[in-house]
């Protein structure tokens, strides 16, 4: 039982990433990581609520009548993402200025939803748990590698501490500014895909069209 | 709560409630307003423990942002220290004059703003904010000598999503504007949020209010107007709702109904 924990933490990092596998949860992923002391937060933040919104549901799973199921996990999982946009206000002002409103669209995050309804809903509290932050961190895994090239390329710092000296600060080094931009993010999630179904040939969708042999004349 | 055992019978009219069927309509609503009675305690609780802490931030938050409007704001210093150099008044708009009726220091705008007694419901309200406070708290910066160098005066107005509350800072004339600053607002991150972008910002320093004539020129569009560029702030691309709000706001604030009493006041010298 203790490797099955162990796998199903460990499982959503790279063999059934959030992002790469299932394409979950882009829409934020684009949003928050142009820095990454943002990208941090937000991955904290995510694999909390996406943690214990699993365990919350998971222990009234038993009680939770199917016909309203989804709008008792919204419940659960909004309260949880309001609890985090308080404490952030409190504690992080900066921080929630620049997060703005991706905290509070954690509640329309596919990745918190998917594992409330696909796991939660049928595993016992635990295990949700292990698994809801396992997912969460397989997201922020992601949020972090994208934070990294973006923050660095873009304004030649990490964490906020110069790497390399940008022109503007008298330094040598000449900024991208489209890695600032959110598109950017599309594409760097896009090659780490490529990269990860290249080493992991199993990840490769199977085509849902067959291409026909064409027979000569 | 573990899983149910079925050869246990429940116990207990508890037991035998929790022991129906989920969904049954009897059930359905109990979890229902169960959940919805937990959550909202969790989330009020929350709410009311946290703001202390928030209400400091959010004070911070407002200096700082009066400390860059003004143009001297300095990451490294202490805020409540830096802060010291203004010098609150609570502005009777109708007059134009400095009121006496409350202290600066404990005066809440927003509250103001909302209460019967200090405040009217507007009939005429290009900027969306309903009811307009008769006072509000400006901010003077002197110089050395002691003379007015900068004021600076709230302002707030709806956007697209949100209203925007901000500050703007004009010279001691009155009509050369030095910057403007939005602090609170929910537009629409790479859109409309670019009112903080501090480029679009740099465009307020040195645009005029008025013409010699004293007509109200100031305009937020995508064309300069007749009168002439110094008049004129370029809209912001792809958020031409928050533009239009950004538009309306300033020209309401800086017209008859909002600041103009006061800057005729500071104009003839009588502040």
């Amino acid at each position: 039982m203790a490797h099955k924990r162990k796998d199903m933490l460990i499982d959503p990092l790279v063999d059934n990433n959030p992002i790469t596998l299932q394409v979950l949860g882009i829409c934020s992923a684009l949003a928050v990581t142009s820095s990454l002391q943002v990208a941090l937060v937000m991955t904290i933040a995510v694999t909390l609520v996406t943690g214990f919104s699993s365990m919350f549901i998971s222990m009234i799973r038993n009680h939770i009548p199917s016909s309203i199921r989804i709008i008792v996990q919204m419940v659960i999982i909004a309260s949880l993402v309001i609890l985090v946009d308080q404490v952030l206000k409190a504690y992080a002002f900066e921080i929630s200025k620049t997060l703005s409103v991706f905290v509070g669209l954690i509640i329309t995050n596919c990745i918190v939803m998917g594992r409330a309804e696909a796991f939660a809903m049928k595993n016992p509290p635990l295990d949700s748990f292990i698994d809801g932050v396992g997912n969460g961190l397989g997201y922020g895994l992601i949020l972090m590698l994208v934070g990294f090239i973006r923050e660095l390329f873009g304004s030649g710092s990490l964490f906020g501490i110069t790497v390399l000296p940008t022109v503007n600060n008298g330094g040598w080094y000449v900024p991208n500014g489209m890695l600032l931009l959110p598109p950017s993010a599309f594409f760097i999630i896009g090659l780490i895909i490529w990269a990860f179904r290249a080493w992991k040939p199993k990840q490769v969708e199977e085509r849902e069209y067959k291409i026909q042999t064409m027979e000569a004349h | 709560m573990s899983d149910q055992d079925p050869q246990n019978t429940p116990k207990g009219p508890i037991g035998r409630f929790l022991a129906l069927p989920p969904d049954s309509v009897g059930k359905t609503i109990f979890v229902a307003v169960a959940v919805c009675l937990v959550a909202s305690m969790i989330v009020s609780s929350a709410a009311v423990a946290l703001r202390p802490a928030q209400a400091v931030n959010a004070l911070k938050d407002k200096q700082v942002n009066i400390l860059q409007v003004a143009g001297i704001h300095d990451p490294d210093a202490d805020v409540i220290k830096a802060f010291s150099v203004f010098e609150p008044h609570v502005l009777e708009l109708a007059t134009g004059q400095f009121s006496d009726a409350f202290d600066p220091a404990t005066f809440d705008d927003r509250a103001a703003a909302d209460d019967p007694a200090t405040s009217q419901a507007l009939e005429n309200d290009p900027a969306g904010i309903g009811r307009l406070s008769d006072y509000v708290t400006v901010y003077l910066l002197r110089d050395d000598a002691g003379e007015i160098d900068k004021v600076i005066l709230p302002i707030h107005g709806y956007g697209l999503w949100s209203t925007l509350y901000g500050f703007i800072a004009l010279e001691e004339n009155g009509n050369d504007i030095f910057g403007l600053q939005f602090y609170d607002h929910a537009e629409t991150p790479g859109l409309g949020a670019e009112v903080d972008n501090p480029r679009w910002r740099a465009l307020w320093n040195g645009a005029r209010l008025r013409d010699d004539a004293g007509a109200l020129q100031i305009t937020v569009a995508k064309t300069a107007p007749a009168a002439g560029d110094e008049y004129h702030i370029d809209a912001l691309a792809g958020a031409t709702l928050t533009s239009v709000g950004v538009d309306n706001l300033i020209k309401f604030w800086m017209g008859e109904a909002g600041y103009a009493p006061f800057l005729e006041n500071l104009k003839a010298g009588g502040i």
